[in-house]
C-alpha cells in the first residue's frame, strides 16, 4: 500500500496509468475496472486521470464522471496512508458500531470521511464487511478487527501510529 | 508415524479473529522443530463465535478446538504429539466425548455448505474427492440432455436463494427457450444485505461448488460465457474464486468441449463490484457489468430474454448454484425430501446480533425461527430478553418474539411482513430500539437509492427525516400515519425491488412495536433506553468515586463535584450527549 497518494493532484504521474489503459482499452464494459485500476494506483481518481483515460479510450468524460460518482468505492480526493473502514452494517449497528466511530473521531479529531493532518488516517463508514459474527468490526488496510469496543479500536490505531513514527 | 493433521480455519471471520497469526505460528514452530504434523487450512465451518478454530485429526479421531491463540495452539499440538490424546479442556466439538459445542451441528443439514470447513478451498482435488465435478461428469457420461437437467432442477423444487425465491428450474426453462449466438450465466455474489455473509463463506470455503453449479446451468441453457459479480468488500473470496477458475480450466471443466461434450464451450470470469447495494438487483447488476451506472430498468424483457449485452442471460445467487451439483448427483427426490410443501431443501442463515452463537447454519426449511435462535444459536447474549429478529435486510422486516414459532419457508415468513431474504438473521434483545432500527434501514436505503424513481429517492429521505425526528424526541402526533402513507406511496411507485420493499422495516416495526413509536412520540421516552436524546442521566451515589472524569469531559459543564466527592448532573444544562455514561469506569451513571 505504498501509494504515491500524498502527492498533490498536479504532480500525479500519469504514466503509471499506461498499463491499466493497455489492459482494458479495447474490452467492452471495462470502464469500472479502468477506474478501479486508477484508484489502486493513486488511492483516488485524480482529475487529470479522467482526461487521460477519456482521450485514450474514447469513453466520454461525462460517462466516466457519472460512473465514478455513482459507486461508493470511488474517491475523488486523496486519502491517508491508512483507510479505517468502520462497519455500520445491521449486525454491527446492533452491537453499537456508532460508539466505535465516535471513539475514533474523538481520538483522531476528524469526522467521518475526513483525513488526519499528517495524512496517516482516513475515516470511513461502510456497510458490512462480511464478518458480522464478530461485530462490531472495522478494517484497516485489508485487515479486519472484530469484537471491538471504543477502547480496543483506538488501541489498534495507536499501535499503527506508533509503527509509523 | 506422523498421523497428526492440523487444520486452521482461514475464512475472513477466522482471520479477523486472529487465525492467520495462529497459522503462521504453527508454520514457524514446524520450521524450527520439524514437528511430526501435517499443516493445512480450510475455511469457515460456521462456528464463528468460537473463532479461531483449529481442527486436529489424530489418527482417525477428529477434535475441533475453539478460541485458539498462539499459546494455546502450541500447547494443544505438543499434547497431541506426546500423548496422541486430545487436550480436553480446549476441545469445543468432537464425537468422542461431551464437548461444549457438540450440538451445534445437530439439526443442521449441510447441502450448500457440504464442503465448507472440510476442504482446502484452494485445492481442486479436495473438492473432487468429495464428489466434486462428478455431477457434470455424470451429465457427460450418461449423456443426460439439457432438458432433463432442467427437469431435475424443476422437480427438486429449488427456489432462488438470493431473496426472491423464484423457482430455479422455471427460470432455466425460460432461458433455455431463447436462441442466440452468445448466452450468459451470471452468478450474483453482490451480497448486499448488510449483516449477512452466507455467500462470502460459500465462495471462500467452497468456490468449486459454485463453479460447478454455473457449469451445469450453462449446459442446461446452452450458455457460453459466465460472470461472477462479486462485491469488492470480499477480497479473499475474489482471490479464491480466481484460483478455482484457473484450476478448473486446467482440468478441462472450463474451456472448449468440456468433458468431451461436443460443442459445450464455457468459461467464467470474476467481475468486481464497486460498492452499490442496488447492483444486487439483476438488471442493475447487468448494467454494472456493462460498465454503466447500476440503474435498474423495467422488466419485461427479463434477463432470460434480453440480459447482458442484450443476450439471453440466466442469473442466480451463489447459494442457488452451490445446491445444483448436489441435486444432480443425488437426485431431485433426495433434495425435495427436505423442507415444506412449497419451500424445498435447506437454507443457509447467518446468525448475528445479540445471539450467543453467532455464525452460519444450514437448516431444512420448515424449522421454526425459535429453534434456530435458541437451539442452534444458543439464545440471547447475557440472558437478556429476546425481542425480535430481522430477516431480509433492508427489504425485510422485524419478526417479534411472539411470532418466533413461525416456520422458515417463503410463504410463512412473507406472511409476517418480513421476507425470507438471502439468509441474514439479526437477533435483537430488549436493549434494541425498534424505531432506531427502522431509522437505520431507511438511512441505508435512502443512501443506496439509485435516484431513478422520485418516490424511492425522495420518499425514503422524508421517511428518514421523520424517523430521525422521532428518535430525537421531536416526534409529533400524526407521524406514524404519515409514515404509513409514505410507505404505501413508495411501494406503489418504485420500479425495482429496492424501493418496493424499502418501507418494510418501518411497516413491520409499526405493526409489531407501535407502542415503542408512541412512547417516543407522546411520552418522549425510549423504552429500550437506546435513543440518547430521550434519556435522563443521573449519578448513582453509591457507585460514584468522585474521579471527576465525567465532569472533565462534559461539554456543557453540566456536572459538578469536587474530587473524591459524589458528582451531580444539572439536567437543565445537560444536552444528553452520553459522554459521561460512556466515560464512567464505575458504571455510576444511570440511564432512565
Ligand atoms: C435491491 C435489490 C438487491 C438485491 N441484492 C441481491 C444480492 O445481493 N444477491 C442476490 O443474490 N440477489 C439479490 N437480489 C435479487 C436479484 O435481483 C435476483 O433476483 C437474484 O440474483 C436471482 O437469483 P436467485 O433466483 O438464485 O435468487 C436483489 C434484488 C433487489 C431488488
Ligand atoms: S454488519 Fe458489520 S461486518 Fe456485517
Amino acid at each position: 500500500m505504498d501509494n504515491p497518494i500524498s502527492m498533490q493532484s498536479s504532480k500525479v504521474d500519469l504514466k503509471l496509468l499506461d498499463p491499466v489503459i493497455e489492459k482494458y482499452k479495447d474490452k467492452k464494459g471495462s470502464l469500472i475496472p479502468l477506474l478501479q485500476g486508477t484508484q489502486n494506483i493513486f488511492g483516488f481518481i485524480p482529475e487529470e486521470a479522467f482526461y487521460k483515460l477519456s482521450s485514450q479510450t474514447g469513453i466520454s468524460l461525462s460517462d466516466m464522471y457519472g460512473v465514478a460518482t455513482f459507486y461508493t468505492q470511488f474517491r475523488l480526493n486523496p486519502v491517508g496512508k491508512y483507510v479505517i473502514k468502520v462497519c455500520h452494517g445491521t449486525a454491527c449497528h446492533v452491537q453499537n458500531a456508532t460508539k466505535i466511530s465516535e471513539s475514533i473521531q474523538d481520538f483522531l479529531k476528524i469526522k467521518d470521511g475526513e483525513t488526519t493532518e499528517d495524512n496517516l488516517f482516513t475515516l470511513e463508514s461502510v456497510a458490512c464487511l462480511g464478518c458480522c459474527s464478530l461485530a462490531p468490526v472495522m478494517m484497516i488496510g485489508g485487515e479486519a478487527y472484530g469484537k471491538l469496543d471504543g477502547k480496543k479500536a483506538v488501541n489498534v490505531i495507536k499501535e499503527i501510529k506508533k509503527k509509523n513514527q | 508415524m506422523e498421523n497428526i493433521k492440523v487444520i486452521v480455519g482461514l475464512g475472513s471471520c477466522g482471520i479477523a479473529a486472529g487465525a492467520k497469526k495462529v497459522f503462521e505460528h504453527i508454520e514457524l514452530l514446524n520450521k524450527d522443530n520439524n514437528l511430526p504434523i501435517y499443516l493445512d487450512k480450510t475455511s469457515c465451518i460456521g462456528m464463528c463465535y468460537r473463532e479461531p478454530l483449529v481442527e486436529i485429526h489424530d489418527g482417525n479421531d477428529v477434535y475441533l478446538y475453539g478460541d485458539v491463540d498462539q499459546k494455546k495452539v502450541e500447547e494443544i499440538i505438543n499434547y497431541h504429539i506426546e500423548n496422541h490424546k486430545p487436550l480436553e479442556k480446549y476441545v469445543v466439538q468432537t464425537d468422542k466425548f461431551k464437548a461444549p459445542e457438540n450440538n451445534f451441528f445437530e439439526g443442521q443439514v449441510k447441502i450448500a455448505l457440504r464442503n465448507c470447513g472440510h476442504i482446502n478451498p484452494e485445492r481442486i482435488e479436495e473438492y473432487e474427492n468429495r464428489n466434486g465435478y462428478k455431477s457434470i461428469k455424470k451429465i457427460a457420461d450418461e449423456k443426460i440432455s439439457n432438458q432433463q437437467v432442467i427437469q431435475t432442477v424443476l422437480e427438486s423444487g429449488l427456489r432462488g436463494r438470493g431473496g426472491g425465491g423464484f423457482p430455479t428450474g422455471v427460470k432455466w426453462k425460460f432461458a433455455s427457450g431463447y436462441n442466440a449466438e452468445n448466452k450468459y450465466i451470471i452468478c450474483n455474489a453482490d451480497e448486499g444485505d448488510p449483516g449477512a455473509f452466507m455467500d462470502r463463506s460459500l465462495l471462500e470455503g467452497d468456490p468449486h461448488s459454485v463453479l460447478e453449479g454455473m457449469i451445469i446451468a450453462a449446459y442446461a441453457i446452452k450458455a457460453n460465457q459466465g460472470v461472477i459479480y462479486c462485491r469488492a468488500e470480499y477480497p479473499l473470496a475474489i482471490v479464491r474464486l480466481n484460483i478455482a477458475i484457473e484450476q478448473a480450466r486446467k482440468k478441462g471443466y472450463l474451456g472448449k468441449n468440456i468433458l468431451g461434450i461436443e460443442g459445450f464451450n464455457f468459461d467464467i470470469y470474476v467481475k468486481e463490484g464497486a460498492g452499490a447495494f442496488v447492483c444486487g438487483e439483476e438488471t442493475a447488476l447487468i448494467a454494472s457489468v456493462e460498465g454503466k451506472r447500476g440503474m435498474p430498468r423495467k422488466r419485461p424483457p427479463f434477463p432470460a430474454e434480453s440480459g447482458l449485452w442484450k443476450s439471453p442471460t440466466n442469473i442466480n445467487n451463489v447459494e442457488t448454484y452451490a445446491n445444483i451439483p448436489w441435486i444432480i448427483f443425488n437426485g431431485a427426490q433426495e433434495y425435495a425430501k427436505y423442507g415444506t410443501e412449497k419451500s424445498k431443501g435447506t437454507k443457509v442463515f447467518a446468525l448475528t446480533g445479540k445471539i450467543r452463537h453467532g455464525g452460519l447454519v444450514e437448516v431444512p426449511m420448515g424449522i421454526t425461527i425459535r429453534d434456530i435462535i435458541f437451539k442452534l444459536g444458543g439464545g440471547i447474549i447475557n440472558d437478556k430478553k429476546f425481542k425480535a429478529v430481522q430477516m431480509g435486510g433492508p427489504s425485510g422486516g422485524c419478526i417479534p418474539e411472539r411470532l418466533a414459532d413461525t416456520i422458515v419457508d417463503y410463504d410463512s415468513v412473507t406472511a409476517t411482513g418480513a421476507i425470507m431474504g438471502s439468509g441474514g438473521m439479526v437477533v435483537m434483545d430488549e436493549t434494541t430500539c425498534m424505531v432506531d432500527i427502522a431509522r437505520f434501514f431507511l438511512d441505508f436505503t435512502a443512501k443506496e437509492s439509485c435516484g431513478k424513481c422520485t418516490f424511492c429517492r425522495i420518499g425514503t429521505k422524508r421517511m428518514l427525516e421523520i424517523l430521525t425526528r422521532i428518535t430525537e424526541g421531536e416526534g409529533k402526533d400524526g407521524d406514524i400515519e404519515l409514515l404509513e402513507e409514505l410507505a404505501q406511496q413508495i411501494k406503489d411507485n418504485s420500479l425495482c425491488g429496492l424501493g418496493q420493499t424499502a418501507p418494510n422495516p418501518v411497516l413491520t416495526t409499526i405493526k409489531y412495536f407501535r407502542h415503542e413509536y408512541e412512547a417516543h412520540i407522546y411520552d418522549k421516552k425510549c423504552p429500550a433506553l437506546h435513543c440518547k436524546k430521550l434519556l435522563t442521566y443521573t449519578v448513582i451515589p453509591d457507585k460514584c468515586t468522585g474521579c471527576t472524569v465525567c465532569a472533565k469531559n462534559c461539554p456543557t459543564n453540566a456536572i459538578s463535584g469536587s474530587p473524591k466527592e459524589i458528582h451531580f448532573i444539572d439536567h437543565d444544562k445537560c444536552i444528553k450527549c452520553g459522554e459521561c455514561f460512556s466515560r464512567c469506569k464505575f458504571d455510576a451513571i444511570k440511564l432512565s
